[in-house]
């Protein structure tokens, strides 16, 4: 029996001391300084709306950590001495490790902007930055949002839900556009403003300002505007929480640098999840990936890597998720915001604007490498069927109602992408030969 | 326009509760007589009464206790006239035993009671019927024989207040009636204006606060601050509708003679569709109707970005107005058999002896099996048990539970329409399952016993099993599961537990239909693989309390006997994971899908959980 002690309790972390446990009888000690239990990170923003509360954010019940030998602890991590194999806590105490994980996650980016350590800036990562949100929304009448990126259209969501007007500044034309296709982008950008928010394209901020009691009273922008509020949400990104790497001497660059199997320069101890730099990401991938899926897949592998079953990091084909107030996003394989040389994009919009298909394909051979949805829920295991399998563009629209993932009865759009698709392309056109889901019909 | 529906809504709640002391009350001679079956009980009333007839009450509680004392000492009155007293068995006991030993015969008894007429013949009559057994037995000495004639005196006494006077159950009745046909006053004479006050302006208010809600922003999800509102976080104002609805709830299964002057208010209504005046079960109908379709309108506006929550809601609602309301009454109208057909055994726990099917009252004399309401009547009992042994496994298999539960069942409907408010209420812990299947299954069987000695009883004719009344059992559950737990609890504990806590808890349909739909169905609710990111909606909004997040974080299909395919976790789930689906019974179960490591082979090792 070992000693893992894990530093972070979020899915990286967490996803890891499950998997050591189903593999292994080792002893597992998580540390947070943040929370006593693992939390939904990704709900944050459900609790501040009163969807929720902090306890529907447990993915697992309290005594589920008990039951499987997981030790919570929490403390904060000083020091960490490798040549001991020991971490220092806050509190005093020490812990023996034979294999330590870092998961430590990220932190809010900011810029150096004038003003950006005023009472009510701030951004949103944290369980606290939630609490310091509450406490700086109180009795506000205008509150400005920086970035346009997931954290940014959330937190204007959350501040919208509480009747908080919103200014929302975003430095490119349409939403998200470095991930997202233009045509995406402004469909995120006009569903922004259905719901009366104040958004700003092609803006930035220039200073923030402050008033006698350090509090904010206002921003300018870099063109000069003054924009009066009470809350400046910074959440123009977020960076590797490295602090406790560097100082304890790992090799680090932006995050903690790590091998294929999550091993850092120093080979007991091993960084997943937000905080992780992979030196040779798998191809098409980034080296840095801070979302919640690659976060529990890295968990997962880490996991075996250490229970004496190596395996590589291989995260399969690409997929992500959000949800722009109403609109939800999936996206299954690799759409640039701009297609590369050779690839085509089949694009298909609702009149409403509020829905959209796009399928990416090579010019050449026709085979489809990606999708992207926009209010329509599609089949990860289908799309990834197709994309794993060089599957063509035409064969993939007959069959496009095996991706459909809606809810019964909704519309299927499936069709409509396949006579935008004939249009496209005159002669030879694709006939849909399967409509909704892979269970379509009763007696088959 | 939102605060005017409020107030409105408010208003009329306030001149609903305030109308239960409007009313006077002054019983008269001729409503007595047209109320009363038996010539006899009614002199016997008269003769009792102090005080009643003809006197006006000022509300409802004096009335009915004067009423109370009336019946009681007209029981009295027939217990000393007609019953057996102490001055009798002395008799009986100096008779029996005039020659030494004690010789208790026929004869005996027609020496104790001479005369040809009442009370003398009536207490022969009794006493041959129930005392019968013990004649020309051997026994130790009077005493002994007193002894065992003393223990039969009460139930020949109880007999005869059933026969002739007032048992408990007619009291009820009665009570009822009398005090609702005695009412006077302003209650009476503006009911229509009340009515529409109290139904029309709820109702307009309700809606006038509902229908704002199309124009709050786009269609999607609107869950906001559910969990900072008193009303649906367990706050004071859910707890005093919780204590609103579960009053209502027990003045109407055990005290409904204090709530007549609602049920008169709904007189004409009940007049025009049946023809017959309201009672205590046509107000609850109606107001569960009215509910319903004020709250499915809620829900209609609410969803009205999903098509499913939208088709569904108005198919609850259309069983709910048609078959549970207006199909019975007007059966009622056609002189047929009252019968919701869409309800289903168990769940309509007195299919088979709900006085129209299987009547044994008939039988106690015959032992002759009878089942009334003729043809219609045959029909339904035929009706009913196809739905039960054909219809329930054939569409749960396609379909899910679902196709009844959250598509046509009333209990069902009104969980999703005026329940809607508290589906997140429900417990989603571990032990809560665990008290779940327990529970449930426990009135499944509770259910099923007590129906199986009914049909006992129906065919062969006796009336205990084991020294156990078979009418008893049916009582206890009609008490306990039918009045306490499906309405008191289920309904009335909405804004503290959830909306499902008869469906999850007690239903022994949700049983049945669970069992069929865990091991033998082609629904599920399809995880779509790796895209959950564990946030918790699906878990918080299940109003069935399934840790709906459990299976969707590990990319398992939900597969669980309790689930109503409400459909609601789809519908909240911010990343596109659920779908209700119904396909191939292969595959359904695909285990944990994230949790099979990638691209490494090896044995599974579950992690407890």
């Amino acid at each position: 029996m070992q000693q893992i002690v894990i530093v972070g309790n979020g899915i990286a972390g967490i996803t890891a001391a499950r998997f050591i446990r189903k593999l292994s009888d080792h002893s597992i000690t998580v540390i947070s300084a943040e929370t006593d239990h693992f939390f939904s990170r990704t709900a944050l923003m459900y609790i501040y709306m009163g969807h929720m509360t902090y306890e529907h954010t447990k993915p697992y019940e309290n005594g589920f950590w008990p039951k499987n030998r997981i030790d919570l602890v929490r403390d904060y991590v000083e020091k960490i001495d490798k040549a001991s194999k020991k971490i220092a806590l806050r509190s005093g105490k020490a812990l023996s490790y034979d294999h330590l994980i870092l998961a430590t996650g990220s932190q809010s980016n900011t810029f150096g902007w004038p003003g950006q350590n005023l009472k009510g800036v701030q951004g949103l990562y944290s369980y606290q930055d939630l609490e310091l949100m509450e406490a700086n929304t109180e009795n506000i009448s205008r509150a400005v949002v920086l970035g346009g990126g997931l954290i940014g259209v959330e937190m204007a969501e959350m501040l919208h839900s509480r009747h908080i007007p919103v200014t929302y500044l975003i430095r490119e034309k349409g939403f998200s556009s470095h991930f997202l296709p233009p045509e995406e982008a402004n469909m995120v950008s006009r569903e922004i403003r259905d719901h009366g928010i104040d958004l700003h394209e092609k803006r930035e901020l220039a200073e923030i300002l402050g008033d006698e009691n350090g509090q904010v009273r206002g921003i300018i922008t870099n063109d000069g505007a003054e924009i009066p509020c009470q809350f400046v949400g910074l959440t123009v990104g977020v960076h590797p929480n490295i602090d406790l790497a560097k100082a304890s001497g790992l090799e680090t660059d932006k995050g903690i640098l790590v091998n294929q199997h999550f091993q850092t320069s120093h080979p007991d101890i091993y960084a997943v999840g937000d905080c992780a730099e992979l030196k040779d990401p798998p191809e098409g991938r980034r080296p840095i990936e801070p979302i919640w899926y690659t976060g529990r897949i890295q968990g997962k592998t880490v996991a075996h890597n250490i229970c004496g079953q190596p395996v590589a990091y291989d995260p399969g084909i690409w997929f992500n998720s959000a949800k722009f107030f109403d609109i939800e996003y999936q996206v299954y394989g690799d759409i640039k915001p701009k297609p590369e040389a050779g690839v085509r994009s089949l694009y298909w919009e609702d009149s409403a604007g509020k829905r959209s298909i796009r399928i990416n394909y090579r010019g050449d051979d026709e085979r489809v490498i990606g999708f992207n949805l926009m209010g329509i829920r599609y089949r990860q295991e289908v799309c990834e069927h197709w994309i794993k399998n060089n599957s063509g563009i035409r064969q993939v629209l007959e069959n496009l109602g095996a991706a459909n993932f809606d809810p019964e009865f909704f519309r299927q759009y499936e069709a409509d992408i396949v006579a935008e698709f004939n249009r496209q392309n005159e002669g030879n056109p694709v006939t849909l030969k399967r409509k909704r889901g892979l269970f379509a019909g009763i007696f088959r | 326009m939102r605060k005017a529906g409020l107030i409105i809504f408010l208003c009329s709640l306030t001149v609903f509760l305030v109308s239960l002391s409007l009313g006077n009350y002054r019983l008269t001679h001729d409503l007595v007589q047209q109320t009363f079956y038996s010539p006899e009980s009614v002199e016997y009333f008269f003769a009792a009464e102090q005080q009643l007839i003809d006197h006006e009450f000022g509300n409802q509680f004096a009335f009915t206790a004067a009423l109370d004392k009336t019946f009681s000492a007209a029981n009295s009155r027939i217990v000393a006239d007609l019953g057996i007293t102490d001055t009798d068995v002395q008799r009986i006991g100096d008779l029996a035993t005039s020659s030494g030993a004690v010789n208790y015969s026929e004869s005996i008894l027609a020496q104790a009671f001479p005369g040809p007429t009442a009370p003398h013949a009536f207490k022969k009559k009794a006493l041959f019927d129930h005392t019968g057994w013990m004649f020309g037995r051997e026994y130790a000495d009077k005493d002994a024989f007193l002894a065992d004639l003393n223990t039969k005196v009460p139930a020949i006494n109880r007999q005869l207040i059933a026969d002739k006077g007032f048992p408990d159950p007619a009291i009820k009745d009665l009570k009822f009636s009398l005090t609702k046909a005695s009412t006077i006053g302003i209650i009476k004479d503006q009911r229509l204006l009340l009515a529409i006050i109290c139904f029309l302006g709820s109702c307009l208010g309700a809606l006038l606060y509902i229908l704002p809600g199309i124009k709050e922003g786009p269609p999607g999800i609107k869950n906001n601050h559910i969990f900072q509102h008193a009303s649906t976080n367990r706050g004071w104002i859910g707890m005093i509708t919780g204590g609103f609805l579960i009053g209502f709830y027990i003045l109407l299964y055990w005290w409904p003679e204090y709530i007549t002057n609602w049920v008169l208010l709904l007189d004409g209504v009940s007049l025009s569709i049946s023809g017959n005046p309201a009672s205590q079960w046509f107000l609850y109908g109606f107001m569960y109707c009215l509910a319903m379709v004020v709250m499915g309108i809620r829900m209609i506006i609410k969803y009205r970005h999903s098509n499913y929550q939208m088709i569904r809601t108005v198919s609850v609602i259309f069983f709910q107005v048609a078959f549970a309301f207006l199909i019975p009454e007007i059966l009622v109208r056609l002189n047929q058999p009252y019968m919701d057909l869409k309800n289903i055994w168990p769940l309509d726990y007195d299919f088979f002896f709900n006085g129209w099917l299987l009547n044994y009252d008939g039988m106690q004399q015959e032992g002759v099996a009878v089942i009334n309401g003729g043809r219609v009547g045959f029909l339904m009992l035929v009706w009913g048990i196809a739905l039960i042994i054909v219809g329930v496994p054939v569409l749960v298999y396609f379909y899910g539970k679902r196709w009844y539960c959250s598509w046509v069942c009333g209990c069902g409907g009104l969980a999703e329409t005026l329940g809607d408010p508290y589906r997140q209420l429900s417990d989603k812990s571990l032990n809560a399952w665990k008290v779940e299947r327990w529970l449930i299954h426990s009135v499944l069987v509770f259910a099923v016993l007590m129906t199986g000695l009914t049909l006992y009883t129906f065919f062969s004719g006796s009336w205990t099993v084991m020294g156990i009344e078979t009418v008893s059992i049916q009582k206890a559950y009609g008490f306990l599961i039918g009045s306490a737990f499906a309405g008191v609890v289920g309904t009335g504990f909405y804004p503290l537990m959830g909306n499902r806590v008869w469906c999850r808890f007690g239903c022994p349909l949700a049983a049945y239909l669970g069992l069929v739909q865990k091991f033998r169905s082609r629904f599920r609710i399809t995880v779509n693989k790796g895209q959950c990111i564990s946030c918790g909606n699906c878990s918080a909004y299940c109003e069935m309390g399934i840790d709906v997040r459990w299976y969707a974080q590990r990319g398992q299909n939900i597969i669980r006997s309790s689930c109503v395919g409400c459909g609601i976790c789809s519908a909240v789930c911010p990343r596109g994971v659920l779908s209700l689906e119904n396909g191939p019974e292969k595959g359904r179960y695909n285990g944990d899908v994230l949790n099979q490591p990638i691209h490494v082979q090896r044995e599974e090792v579950d992690v407890l959980s």
